[in-house]
Order: C-alpha cells, then sequence, then structure tokens
C-alpha cells in the first residue's frame, strides 16, 4: 500500500492538530510519604506514593516525576523502592530526582524502574557530570533539575538543595550551558510560584525556552486549569509538572483535562 | 519462549511487567543461545546507536538475531531497537545496523528555538499516528489515540510497503511503526504509553504468534 504522505495535515505529528501538552504529576517525597509545601518548604504530607501514583496513572497522567527532597541532605533513603513498585503496573514515564549525584545512582535509578534522572544539586557542583551521564545513558535519560529564585526583572538565580542553597549561577546561562552538556529536557521550577497557585512564572519560563532547543517541563504555581492553559499557551512549553492542585483534589485529571480541552488545547485521551 | 535480548540498553523491566499485564512471561538475558531458540524476540533499547551495535556485536547477538529473521521469527523492535533493525544510522559518524529493514535512521531536523509550534529535538511527549495501513496493530481509535516518544532520530524505511504509521517532525516524514514480514518496529515506547502500549504488545503477539491469550495463559489460537 501507497503511504498517503502528501494529505495535507497539521505542521507536525499525526492528525490530532497541535501537539498536547504533557501533564505530569510531581510527587515530592520525604521518606515513606508524598509532601506539599509552598516555596519547597513548610512541607505537609498529602498523601502516600503508592496510592497517589496509581489513582494519578489510572486517571490518565501523562507521567510521573518524584522527587525526594531530602536526599540531597541526607542521602539515600526509600525512593527506589517507592519507583520499583510504582514500575510494576504503571506504564507511563517515571523520572527521579533528588540526590542524584553519580553514575553509580543513574544506574540504581534506572534499574529501580526510572525512565529518567533529574539532577540539579550535583551538575551545579560539577557542570561535567552532565556530559558523563549523558554519555553513558544518552540524552533522552537526564533532565535537569532547575530551582529558579527571581533576582530582578528578567534575572533568577539557581538554588540547590531544594531552594535552600544559594549558588549565585544565573539560570539563563547555566540552563544554555546544561543543554550544551547532552541534557535532554529541563524541569524548570520556580521557588516563588511553588504551591502558591497563583499561577506559573510565565517570564521565567518563556526566557529558558528561548535560550534552549530542549524541552522544557513548566512547574510552580499550578492552581487552576487557567493557570495551565496560560502557561501553555504564553510560553508554548512543552509539558506542565502539577502537585498540589491535583493533591490537595481541587482538580482530577479527567475534570483537568476536560477543562483544557474546553479551553482549546490537545489532550490525551 | 518470548526472549527480551538484554545487551545492557533499555527499561527491560517494564517490558517484562507489561507483558505480564495480559499473562505472557518473557525471558531476559544476553545469551546469543537464548536468542537462537526464541519463537518471539523484542529488541529494546535506549542510548545511541553505533554504542548499542557494538554492544550487540561484543555479546555475540548480531548473527543469531540476523538468523532469526531469515527464519522468520516475529521480532519486535522497541525505540532504539527499531533503529538497530535498519542498515544504517548518521548519529555520531556512519553506523552500519542489522540491515533486516532496507532503509536508513536520520537526525530529527531541529527547527529552531524562536519558532514556537516547531517540535523540540528530542521529541519527547505523546503523539498521534498517521495510520498508513490497516495494519492489525491500528488500535480501534486509531486518530486519536497516543504513544509516548522519546528520541532524537527516526528510521526511514525505503520500501512504501514497510511503512505502517508514520510521524511528521518539523516537516520530516519519519516511520513510527514498520512491518516487514514477521519484523516489527515501533519509534515509541509501548511500555510507557498506558493501556495503549499494552493494547499495542497484545496486538504485536495475538498476530506474531497466532495465538490468543486467555486467562493468564498462552494457548494455540484454533
Amino acid at each position: 500500500m501507497t503511504p498517503t504522505s502528501s494529505i495535507a495535515h497539521a505542521p507536525s505529528c499525526g492528525l490530532s492538530g497541535a501537539l498536547p501538552v504533557r501533564l505530569i504529576a510531581r510527587l515530592d517525597i520525604k521518606g515513606a510519604n508524598v509532601i506539599k509545601g509552598v516555596h519547597l518548604e513548610g512541607l505537609r504530607v498529602v498523601g502516600q506514593p503508592a496510592e497517589m501514583a496509581h489513582r494519578y496513572y489510572a486517571d490518565g497522567v501523562d507521567e510521573i516525576v518524584y522527587m525526594d527532597v531530602v536526599a540531597s541532605l541526607y542521602g539515600r533513603n526509600s525512593i527506589l523502592d517507592v519507583i520499583t513498585a510504582a514500575a510494576r503496573d504503571i506504564f507511563v514515564p517515571l523520572t527521579v530526582g533528588g540526590g542524584i549525584r553519580s553514575v553509580t545512582d543513574i544506574i540504581a535509578a534506572l534499574r529501580a524502574g526510572a525512565d529518567k534522572v533529574a539532577i540539579n544539586t550535583a551538575a551545579l557542583a560539577r557542570p561535567d557530570f552532565l556530559r558523563e551521564a549523558a554519555r553513558a545513558f544518552g540524552s533522552q535519560c537526564i533532565v535537569l533539575s532547575i530551582e529558579a529564585k527571581r533576582r530582578g526583572p528578567a534575572a533568577w538565580e539557581a538554588l540547590t538543595d531544594n531552594g535552600r542553597e544559594r549558588t549565585g549561577r544565573d539560570v539563563l546561562n547555566w540552563a544554555e550551558e546544561a543543554e550544551s552538556l547532552g541534557i535532554g529536557e529541563i524541569l524548570l521550577t520556580s521557588v516563588d510560584m511553588e504551591g502558591t497557585r497563583k499561577g506559573f512564572d510565565i517570564d521565567l519560563i518563556s526566557a529558558v525556552r528561548a535560550r534552549v532547543r530542549v524541552p522544557v517541563i513548566a512547574s510552580g504555581g499550578a492552581g487552576f486549569p487557567d493557570d495551565v492553559a496560560d502557561v501553555a499557551r504564553a510560553t508554548s512549553c512543552d509539558a506542565v509538572a502539577i502537585a498540589g492542585m491535583l493533591h490537595h483534589g481541587l482538580e482530577t485529571l479527567p475534570s483537568l483535562k476536560t477543562a483544557l480541552a474546553k479551553r482549546g488545547m490537545t489532550v490525551r485521551l | 519462549m518470548i526472549h527480551v535480548v538484554d545487551y545492557g540498553r533499555g527499561n527491560l523491566f517494564s517490558i517484562v511487567q507489561a507483558l505480564r499485564q495480559f499473562g505472557l512471561e518473557a525471558s531476559v538475558s544476553g545469551r546469543p543461545a537464548d536468542v537462537e531458540r526464541a519463537d518471539t524476540i523484542i529488541l529494546p533499547g535506549v542510548g545511541a546507536f553505533g554504542d548499542a551495535m557494538a554492544a550487540l556485536d561484543g555479546g555475540g547477538l548480531t548473527s543469531p538475531l540476523r538468523s532469526a529473521a531469515s527464519r522468520g521469527v516475529p521480532m519486535l523492535g522497541i525505540c532504539l531497537g527499531l533503529q538497530l533493525f535498519m542498515e544504517s544510522s548518521e548519529e555520531f559518524g556512519h553506523h552500519k545496523g542489522l540491515g533486516l529493514i532496507p532503509g536508513d535512521v536520520r537526525r530529527l531536523s531541529d527547527a529552531g528555538h524562536q519558532d514556537p509550534s516547531a517540535v523540540r529535538i528530542p521529541n519527547v511527549g505523546w503523539r498521534a499516528l498517521r495510520w498508513e495501513t490497516r495494519d492489525p496493530l491500528r488500535p480501534a481509535a486509531y486518530e486519536q489515540t497516543m504513544f509516548y516518544f522519546v528520541h532524537s532520530y527516526g528510521v526511514v524505511p525505503r520500501e512504501p510497503e514497510d511503512w505502517v504509521a508514520s510521524l511528521t517532525i518539523n516537516g520530516d516524514r519519519i516511520a513510527s511503526v514498520v512491518r516487514r514480514g514477521a519484523i516489527v518496529g515501533c519509534q515509541f515506547h509501548p511500555e510507557k504509553s498506558g493501556p495503549a502500549g499494552l493494547a499495542f504488545l497484545r496486538a504485536f503477539f495475538e498476530s506474531a504468534m497466532g495465538r490468543r491469550t486467555e486467562g493468564g495463559r498462552v494457548r494455540e489460537d484454533a
């Protein structure tokens, strides 16, 4: 049969029109619990990772990111067990971050069932770690996690250790440098907006997106479906990480998708 | 026996777990003898093409895979596994592949970061496919069904009849599902594509083995 390549269709990807924005559930993990705070601080337990991940998967989540909020401070804990349990019957991409410091850590995460790792602190301490990681596992496996704190109208500082430590690094320059080292995606969290339900830092997402070519995941500030629609429209970001909106039951994934579809966005059904 | 080829690349755990969802058990190893005796083969993979071919060569897996293909053993290549089925790739130089499907592997066009409608490379995310044929792997709701992709290279089969489904990325058309006889490849990750991915895998085994899974057991189709 001859392929019908001449039929006009959307500029990219299949028949469904615009690319869907990936809806990623972000689970910040502390020990055996999922926690949630404001500005990455004041953390409260909101549930159990296994129950929440299974619920989000059944509801049609596109991806799950697990961030171990204490690993950078105290070393390893049980997040790899959490990943292994999830990978048994959750068939969407799983990303693990928090405490990934070496190629050995990445191997452990992938063996546990993760598809990608998110790296922040260790990369800022030694940027060449990103190059080694991308070379060993492929760019598609290496997500740069940035915790961005606004320092001016168009300036942000990269923080580490869950927003606790300053680095003096400019986020835009850091994103560009990290891309040149071979990362495959950027998980971009606004520390200012995180946990506020006041919407994403659209300036930040736009500014980073203009500086790099890899996909950018907007994170921090989603309180309502309009926040997701606004950031997707204003920045054309590839993906959106959602935490409190789902964890606190303000929306479910089906209700969020329905709301986004009503606003003309492409979502995965 | 279903055999998943382990050459140190790819998320084998998820593939094995996905098959278990519909009652299939798979062996996993890098032993050439296991490839030789398999009646269905899955070649997974993520990472770089040349590096992966070197791993297959070094593990003595290249010739058992070619031999299985020539005997008509059903094979499913996933992501880099599909790319390895092709004749060659331009990833970091020029590399020869397994040569089971005529055609090559090309870098996806980067349309530049100023164009907001451009697909970013790596192409990461859920995409609907353009189905070119009425293949048994085509889902019922094929126009809406999305699968999860993560890749920077794409395959371009030379023979039009080998294209089962395609994707157009920044103006370039690449194959997202390929079939040549018993050899099938998909550029997306069915083991990461939720219920649609599981259904795709199940359809592959049903069509490949002429078998049907029932009550957790595999039986010969009457």
